[in-house]
């Protein structure tokens, strides 16, 4: 490969531009910008507006096994901002605005059987946050982000991914109806590295969410996968973007989710960049949206930037519809009435994606709350 | 004993732009517990059109005619309620269920037409019977419905459900498409054991002779454009097997003009 000279910094990306610490850098939007127009602004309850945590905003709770070391982070203390550089005002505010990030460290190469599982309980309020996982070459490690309650509440997530370890991310979004939540969940992926992030958003009356992964070194693998269900009302948004600025790299991206009730909202944003630089890599994502009832709007738009075509496979897919009525025949043919066979078909819609939630306790919870919805409007 | 009767039965599908086209111009017939019906005709006759109206496939329009079922009016009844009455179609092409697994999709059907939950322990020594009987590997019980599977597997499912869900008529809408010959035989033997077990009434749907030397039919019907243009024993079928449908289209063509 004569003359591939070129490093990863030279070829930004058009959709994502470098990012910044300052708040300032990142100017209030007014919905007309590319990365703000699908989102209801005015809704967002002051999570714009640059403000201290309140006292009593939010809880957050540890529970780590003994190899886990749980410290704190102040800003500009590394690993600390090494790899979650603000890429908008939200995770700008939640960065400046967090004095003692959270630092979960796992040593390298320690095996952490149970999950790290922090809950996030949000009191009402105003509050702000940032959590690092950093993750020593070799480990591996789960990570529960748990957020639960209301309030107003900007933050972020940074992970360190070191070479050869295994990290799984599974971040749920069980707010209260009214919660506002923006946040920005930023990886590094090592050498030879993989790393899983799930996220599942139910609650909330504002969610918006951006995941990110990029590569330290060749052979790294990352799979995203996300499950979200809004109801009439609810803004649920989530926006992807693996930047390939490494070769032998590997991104899997899987976002199921379903709409039901009068303006519910669902937006997903799936970007991915494969830099010059990226040569044999592979990468495949997909949207697939169930709208449930007549009044709710799914927005899907992936978009790949190649700057090279020297790659195992790139791909993208993106399907919004209702119930198949072929799959509804099929059921009900077998005597299943269409209540039933609806069900059958949502949870089998979800089934893969819950499966991979690894820790039992939470995917039984989250599969219930699932059912509730459903038994809501009648599906 | 029961019976399913056809009388006159019209069906029309619509074609889109509010156009719909008479597929079934009025079909007569009886089947009764234990009888093995063939019906047998060309493509595009409309056979299919007959299997997916009586269950109740929501693209096409009764026009005309009645079904029933020990006297009960089919054409009332949702889809589901038509399998709990005992009706049961082996479809052509089976349709993917992801995320569903034939386990929980079969226990939830038979829980379905029984009206309650099978017992665990008699359930799953049945399922575990029904499927060493079609030769089908264990694993298949833990795979999504229809997902992946082979010609040969979605036809040896549906099989399977008609052996499990026991119904009193079963349609089996072309079941011997795209099997070999092996295939053919497990199948086959399915239907039959079924048969036996239960005293089912048979509509065995078929483009080819082939399968009725495994399944033996009790009556013949010719369906050509639409209707059944001719009736008979088994020797009917063996006549078509040397003849073909040639003269029968031509017999059509000539009733068409006629209409």
């Amino acid at each position: 490969m004569a003359g591939a000279v070129e490093t990863t910094d030279e070829v930004a990306s058009h959709l994502h531009p470098a990012g910044s610490f300052d708040v300032d850098d990142h100017p209030m939007p007014n919905g007309r910008e590319e990365i703000w127009r699908f989102t209801p602004l005015r809704r967002l309850a002051g999570a714009l507006d640059r403000q201290p945590t309140g006292a009593g905003a939010v809880d957050y709770r540890v529970e780590a096994p003994g190899e886990v070391a749980v410290a704190s982070l102040a800003p500009g203390q590394a690993p600390r901002g090494t790899v979650l550089v603000p890429s908008d005002r939200a995770a700008a505010i939640a960065s400046a605005e967090t004095a003692d990030a959270l630092h979960v460290k796992v040593p390298a190469e320690v095996v952490v059987a149970d999950p790290v599982a922090v809950t996030v309980q949000a009191g009402g309020g105003r509050s702000n946050g940032h959590v690092v996982l950093d993750v020593g070459p070799f480990a591996k490690v789960t990570l529960l982000l748990d957020h639960r309650g209301t309030g107003v509440h900007t933050a972020n997530l940074e992970v360190v991914v070191g070479d050869g370890a295994e990290v799984t991310v599974v971040s749920v979004q069980d707010w209260d109806r009214d919660a506002v939540h923006l946040g920005q969940h930023e990886a590094l992926v090592g050498r030879d590295a993989s790393y899983r992030h799930i996220v599942v958003s139910l609650g909330g009356d504002v969610v918006r969410l951006n995941s990110n992964v990029r590569y330290a070194g060749t052979g790294g693998g990352a799979d995203l996968y996300g499950l979200y269900f809004a109801d009439a009302g609810q803004h649920l948004e989530h926006r992807l973007f693996v930047d390939h600025n490494a070769p032998h790299t590997r991104s899997h991206v899987d976002y199921k989710g379903a709409l039901q009730g009068r303006d519910a909202r669902t937006v997903w944003v799936g970007d991915v960049l494969i830099r010059k630089i990226a040569e044999q890599i592979e990468t495949y994502e997909i949207n697939r949206n169930l709208v449930l009832t007549d009044g709710a709007q799914a927005d899907s738009v992936p978009n790949l930037e190649i700057e090279t075509g020297e790659i195992v496979s790139a791909g993208h897919a993106s399907a919004t519809g209702r119930f198949d009525d072929e799959q509804l025949f099929y059921l009900q043919s077998r005597g299943i009435t269409e209540e039933d066979a609806r069900r059958l078909v949502v949870r089998g819609f979800f089934a893969g994606l819950l499966e991979r939630i690894g820790i039992e306790t939470v995917r039984d919870r989250l599969t219930e709350a699932i059912e509730r919805r459903l038994a809501e409007v009648g599906v | 004993m029961s019976t399913l009767s056809i009388r006159d039965l019209q069906v029309s599908v619509n074609v889109g732009e509010g156009e719909d086209k008479q597929i079934l111009h009025g079909v007569d017939l009886t089947i009764n517990s234990g009888e093995t019906h063939a019906i047998m005709g060309p493509n595009g006759s409309g056979k299919s059109t007959l299997a997916y109206s009586i269950a109740g496939h929501p693209k096409y329009t009764i026009t005309g005619g009645s079904v029933t079922l020990d006297g009960e009016d089919v054409l009332e009844m949702s889809v589901d309620e038509r399998a709990r009455a005992g009706l049961f179609l082996a479809m052509q092409y089976p349709v993917e269920v992801p995320g569903v697994s034939v386990s929980n999709f079969l226990r939830t059907a038979k829980t379905a037409i029984d009206g309650e939950a099978p017992k665990l322990r008699t359930w799953m020594k049945d399922l575990k019977t029904a499927m060493s009987d079609l030769q089908m590997d264990p694993e298949f019980a833990q795979r999504n419905v229809n997902e992946g599977f082979s010609g040969g597997e979605k036809k040896r499912h549906e099989i399977m459900q008609l052996e499990l869900l026991k119904p009193k008529m079963a349609i089996l809408d072309e079941t011997d498409s795209g099997l070999d010959i092996d295939a053919l035989r497990v199948v086959s033997e399915g239907v039959n054991r079924a048969k036996t077990e239960t005293g089912a009434g048979v509509l065995l749907i078929t483009h080819y002779t082939r399968i009725l030397r495994y399944i033996k039919p009790d009556f013949v019907h010719v369906f050509v454009a639409g209707r059944i243009v001719e009736e008979g024993g088994p020797e009917l079928s063996e006549r078509l097997e040397v003849e073909g449908y040639e003269r029968y289209a031509a017999g059509a063509g000539a009733a068409k003009i006629g209409d």
